[in-house]
């Protein structure tokens, strides 16, 4: 009887595990809507941070976001394509691909550092390109994996296809693969928006953040997590229930992004 | 004509990430190069870390930081392990569809939550429950451990969960028929067979918690001493970048490019084993 008991007890922690993480999800969407909603005004939406909203720090961060995909994704996109369907099998790309992957996990704050070196430093205080530029860097290596991923799985007969009827070889890549792969390239590029939307430590020392509304990139930039950062560690009550209300309005955008793509992969299949 | 110009483009696009990768060693290596002509090697083992008063010289060492790093890490990784096994393993051979799916998206939405989020929550309302039950300020060691392995599990169990699922059902099958029981199949067969993955998996998530910054900051609680106690505050490599980097001036700038550099370098070698060694090309981290 041993035995079967032993497998009753693993059998039991593996479930507590699995409710354990579950409750912790539920614990802090919980306490965060909770926050959250009771924190946020019309005013949240319609003053800038100065005046205890979040008006700026929204258009800020989705400013550096759009701007930093729109360097991304056509760079990923196409280095993807160069590992899938040019380099393909050569030694190249499969180093390539092996550094791309490296670079994915990279610590985000390394990141800040390499671009406060380089354009920070050099023109003599933070600004918006910087920030941009940090969170391409993160975004470029997910751009790529995905990209290579999702041209492995179009069928080789439709490049024949594409050859049979004398396209050329970018004509075929562009017309027909890509695509073909086009869901779940979007999907890549939807979760990896929603990732670095949601980034902090790359923005702390190259955009820095910005009080007033502002759309100059040369200067220091708004951004929603960094102030959630300054915000978290004021001791005033108003300062801390803005945090909150940042917090669960940048919880909602990156879930929604989320479930979005995830919906966008499930209804192809 | 076109299709050149399309293929050289797409070529350089290629060679970037690893122009990235030699830029960011090659930067940080430089912008460190004071710091390690005057510490030299004893800088991982110098405790202290104070400015002089002119704010020139002073001296600097990574001792803190990079035990406070290694430990929260530790905890971190003592109690994910078995719990990201745990939710793996439920997923795998215990769930039904029906429950499976659900949880399965729920876990990786836990993962796609922001760090910064895990950080305020853990700040006002971890802290203060491990205040309470197990003493000491709140923020420091332990609850900077807690949450950072809460941030970790659901990426560890989807790459486990992942591998797990590769074993072919007919393995799985002829254990079941040999009388086995569920565990006896989890033990002997799925785990033997998935072993590469599940540790990858591991190795995988503990680059991640040593570089992570956000969550650990708001928790660690940015001291720089060595932890008397799990629940003492102290600081990590990322947490003092995050707080310090921006305000720091020659020496104790390069110190910083340091600590970026040494950062950079373990969490490069640690990805490395991750993917190559254990996870071949089959799983994405």
């Amino acid at each position: 009887m041993n035995r079967l008991i032993l497998n009753k007890i693993i059998l039991a922690l593996s479930t507590l595990s699995a409710v354990i993480g579950i409750g912790f999800l539920f614990w802090i969407l919980a306490t965060l809507s909770y926050k959250g909603i009771t924190s946020i005004h019309w005013s949240t939406f319609t003053n800038d941070l100065v005046a205890g909203g979040i008006r700026n720090l929204l258009v800020g961060q989705f400013t550096m976001a759009l701007m930093a995909s729109a360097v991304a994704v056509p760079l990923g996109m196409m280095a993807g394509i160069y590992l899938r369907e040019y380099g393909h099998g050569s030694k190249l790309a499969s180093v390539i691909r092996n550094l791309s992957d490296v670079m994915m996990s990279a610590p985000s704050i390394v990141i800040g550092v390499f671009v406060f070196a380089l354009f920070v430093d050099p023109f003599g205080g933070y600004n918006g390109w910087a920030g941009i530029v940090a969170l391409a860097i993160m975004m470029i290596p997910i751009i790529i994996s995905t990209t290579d991923n999702m041209l492995s799985l179009v069928p080789t007969e439709l490049r024949e296809a594409g050859m049979a009827l004398g396209g050329s070889k970018h004509k075929i890549i562009m017309q027909i693969v890509v695509k073909a792969a086009k869901v779940g390239i979007t999907t890549g590029v939807l979760l990896s928006f929603a990732r670095i939307i949601g980034e902090t430590a790359p923005l702390l020392f190259t955009s820095a953040n910005n009080q007033f509304f502002t759309m100059d990139l040369t200067e220091q930039f708004p951004s929603l997590t960094v102030s959630i950062y300054n915000l978290a560690t004021y001791p005033d009550l108003e300062s801390r229930e803005l945090a909150w209300a940042a917090s669960f309005i940048l919880t909602v955008i990156v879930l929604c992004i989320n479930l979005i793509g995830r919906y966008a992969i499930r209804n192809k299949k | 004509m076109g299709g050149k110009l399309f293929r050289n483009f797409s070529f350089l696009s290629a060679t970037l990430s690893f122009f990235l990768l030699v830029g960011i060693f090659a930067i940080l290596f430089t912008y460190a190069q004071e710091a390690m002509h005057e510490f030299g090697f004893d800088f991982l083992f110098t405790e202290a870390w104070e400015a002089d008063e002119d704010d020139e010289g002073g001296i600097f060492g990574g001792y803190v930081p990079i035990i406070g790093t290694l430990l929260s890490t530790l905890i971190a990784m003592a109690i994910a392990v078995p719990l990201a096994m745990g939710i793996a393993i439920f997923l795998t051979e215990i769930a039904s569809d029906a429950i499976g799916k659900p949880v399965s998206i729920a876990i990786e939405l836990l993962a796609a939550i922001p760090s910064i989020i895990y950080g305020m929550w853990g700040l006002f309302y971890f802290a203060p429950i491990v205040q309470s039950t197990v003493g000491g300020n709140g923020v420091g060691l332990l609850t900077a451990g807690i949450v950072l392995a809460i941030m970790i599990i659901p990426f560890m169990a989807a790459i486990s969960r992942d591998a797990m699922n590769t074993t072919p059902l007919v393995l799985k099958e002829s254990a079941y028929a040999m009388g086995a029981t569920k565990f006896e199949v989890i033990k002997d067969v799925i785990m033997p067979y998935s072993k590469g993955g599940i540790i990858g998996s591991i190795i995988l998530a503990l680059g991640r918690a040593l570089g992570e910054t956000m969550a650990v900051a708001f928790l660690i609680g940015s001291v720089m001493s060595i932890p008397g106690s799990i629940t003492d505050p102290t600081t990590s490599i990322p947490v003092l970048l995050a707080n310090n980097f921006a305000e720091a001036q020659d020496l104790e700038m390069s110190s910083m490019y340091f600590l970026a550099l040494i950062l950079f370098v373990v969490s490069f070698i640690i990805i490395s084993t991750a993917k190559f060694y254990f996870l071949g090309r089959k799983v994405k981290g």
